[in-house]
């Protein structure tokens, strides 16, 4: 029986350069820029005090706001490297939350516990959170395809059924485990220092961005790419799929234990939530929004995903909603029950995400400029 | 010696509550290539169309002839949403494998978030008969009712299923098609209508899950689904994808294990050996105890 049944995993649309669309404006030559004005703007966005009602509950430098921003960038982060391996080397793996709360639970028992300095703790907790990418990497990509997911998804079930039954007093169970903040440096606590954790944050997203692309444009990022759209080809020239593929899970698992660390910080503990399978289901829910494999989509679709799982329940408690008759009001004041919807859409009407918005939007935009 | 028994009652319990869920997950990943995330879903509807049923439905109540009624009506639920996720969803992405994962995973979001907004994210008591309240002797050992209620569900749809597949030509065409999808559409046979029926019987079993297991627990709540989803998961990559006794057996191999290693060792680590078999399993045997090849 020679039947193939593993889900091909189909090449999402290659993102076309944006060295090969041709420019209409004279902004053109700064569009490489872009990205360093979109940091800058980014970074001296919390000296601004405007305020803009609906969108955020205070002014742009209130702390609620900059944590909330702060939640968005990381899971930003989180999503990019999750589409290193998801849309760049085509590898489904539902285990990605296990490295994240590595990471979370990794700082927070190491600082709370062990009593650690900070930088130690990251340090330590980094380290650990790539060696297990490494091993437990090692193990699952003996399979391929729907077994792997499967396999990734139980080793990321050990983490959630380790933390949650506590084993050791290490990790508080149920109710997760609150940071001790008396041995961090002062500038990361306190409400009043919040705007220091969100430069954290986007500096943690700055950081995976650079590393996703340097991957991904360098050689290893070619082959990875060929791993995503034949494997049996890359085999064919003599290179070794799994040594590439285990090193893009490392990469990412280290790019998210990274993350969950950053996490801990802002949210001042860990809870059990962030190793639930459905952690993962998120990232690829916002990978996919925003466009799987392409520069900046899953760094979008993460930051608004984040934003709307955030404030929609705000929205699902406001009075606009609940003058709505019940069968409207009560589905819209769940979360998930609207992204779980617009995820839907998505997959159907917009493969490609919110990246491939422009080029979808090409043909009317010619049209109407034609007229 | 009757603790031995009633851990291999309830463990076997447990485990028929793995073999309602993996049977359904199992035939439609066999046959449509589709990992269906909304699985926990099916049950979720299930068990609370079978709690609203109790309640409301003329002639349905939560004893006797009425339970049965309010069952049937829950199974019916599971099994109608089911098929609507086949007809209106997936068949649109077929032979598309990562969309339908997609839409699943994105359907057991909305889904359960739904069942929450409309009867609330708390656990309610379940209306069931009095006599699966109480305990029975067997050899010495207590067991309750609601777990051997459990153990004989599974064993009759375990029969009803292998009964379908053998004996019947639909059942000819789905284990046709589970083995070799294009050789049955080359033939001249619609397989997709297979797939409806697939999904169906995955339903109605899933929902037949969900409303026995809430009389097990006692409670219904609608994250209920997604805890049992992981396991039955792990169930059908044991049991190899697409084989019903391939899911029973290992059902049974996971249930055991699971409730012996949870009361001889440490409450949690039965859970991680049923890991630790999976792992070995797939590595030693990629297919799993009774599937074909699972991957290229």
């Amino acid at each position: 029986m020679t039947e193939v049944k593993s889900p091909e995993v189909p090449a999402p649309p290659a993102a076309v350069p944006d060295e090969l669309t041709p420019g209409h404006s004279r902004w053109h030559g700064l569009r490489p820029y872009a990205p360093l004005v979109a940091l800058v703007v980014a970074a001296i966005l919390p000296y601004s005090t405007v305020n803009l009602p609906g969108v955020f509950e205070g002014p742009l430098n209130s702390p609620g706001t900059l944590q909330l921003l702060a939640i968005c960038l990381v899971f930003g982060g989180l999503a990019a490297g999750y589409d290193l391996l998801f849309g760049r080397t085509g590898m489904l793996s539902f285990g990605h939350a296990l490295y994240f709360a590595a990471g979370v639970y990794g700082t927070d028992v190491l600082v709370t516990r062990a009593g650690l300095p900070l930088w130690q703790a990251a340090l330590l907790t980094i380290t650990g959170g790539t060696i297990l990418a490494a091993l437990l990497g090692a193990v699952a990509l003996r399979t391929v395809g729907i077994a792997f997911a499967m396999v990734t998804l139980a080793f990321a079930q050990v983490g959630a059924i380790l933390v949650a039954r506590d084993f050791g007093g290490l990790t508080g169970g149920e109710e997760g485990l609150p940071l001790d903040v008396s041995g961090l440096p002062a500038a990361l606590v306190g409400v009043t220092n919040t705007v220091n954790l969100y430069w954290l944050a986007l500096a943690y997203l700055a950081v995976v961005v650079l590393v996703v692309h340097r991957v991904s444009g360098s050689p290893t990022g070619r082959v990875l790419a060929g791993l995503r759209d034949d494997e049996r080809r890359i085999g064919v020239l003599g290179l070794d799929p799994y040594r590439f593929k285990l090193v893009a899970f490392t990469l990412a698992g280290g790019l998210a234990t990274a993350g969950g660390t950053v996490y801990c910080l802002i949210v001042g503990g860990a809870s059990p939530h962030v190793t639930s399978s459905e952690l993962t289901l998120s990232l690829l829910v916002m990978v996919v929004l925003g466009g799987p494999g392409t520069r900046w989509g899953p760094v979008l679709g993460g930051v608004l995903y984040m934003y709307l799982d955030h404030r929609l329940t705000a929205f699902g408690t406001s009075d606009a909603v609940n003058s709505l008759p019940a069968f409207l009001s009560h589905p819209l004041s769940q979360p998930l029950f609207v992204l779980g919807t617009v995820f839907i859409l998505a997959v159907y009407f917009f493969p490609g995400g919110l990246a491939s918005l422009r080029t979808r939007l090409t043909p009317l935009t010619t049209a109407l400029r034609r007229r | 010696m009757s603790t031995v028994i009633l851990l291999t009652l309830t463990g076997l319990g447990l485990a028929a509550l793995y073999f309602l869920v993996a049977s359904g997950l199992s035939l439609v990943f066999g046959l449509a290539d589709v990992l269906n995330f909304a699985h926990g879903l099916f049950l979720g509807v299930g068990a609370y169309a079978t709690w609203w049923a109790a309640g409301n439905l003329p002639g349905a109540g939560s004893d006797g002839l009425g339970f049965l009624v309010a069952v049937a009506f829950g199974v019916l639920a599971g099994s109608a949403v089911a098929v609507l996720v086949e007809l209106v969803l997936i068949r649109p992405l077929y032979s598309r494998t990562i969309e339908q994962v997609l839409v699943t995973v994105g359907l057991s979001l909305a889904g359960v978030a739904l069942l929450q907004a409309t009867w609330g994210a708390d656990a309610r008591p379940f209306p069931r008969p009095e006599w699966t309240r109480d305990v029975t002797s067997v050899l010495g050992a207590q067991v309750p009712n609601a777990g051997l209620l459990l153990i004989v569900a599974a064993a009759v749809v375990l029969g009803a299923l292998l009964a379908f597949l053998r004996f019947t030509r639909y059942g000819l065409i789905i284990r046709a098609g589970v083995e070799n999808r294009e050789m049955v559409t080359a033939l001249g046979i619609d397989v997709r209508k297979a797939f409806t029926l697939v999904f169906a019987i995955g339903g109605a079993a899933a929902a037949l899950a969900g409303a026995l297991g809430s009389v097990y627990f006692g409670t219904v709540s609608p994250g209920q689904g997604g805890s049992l989803l992981i396991f039955a998961f792990i169930v059908v990559v044991i049991g190899g994808m697409g084989s019903v006794v391939g899911s029973a057996y290992a059902a049974v191999a996971v249930g055991l294990l699971q409730q012996f290693v949870n009361y001889y060792g440490t409450s949690g680590l039965g859970d991680l050996c049923v890991v630790g078999l999976l792992a070995v399993v797939l590595l030693l045997r990629p297919q799993g105890l009774a599937g074909k090849v699972a991957h290229a």
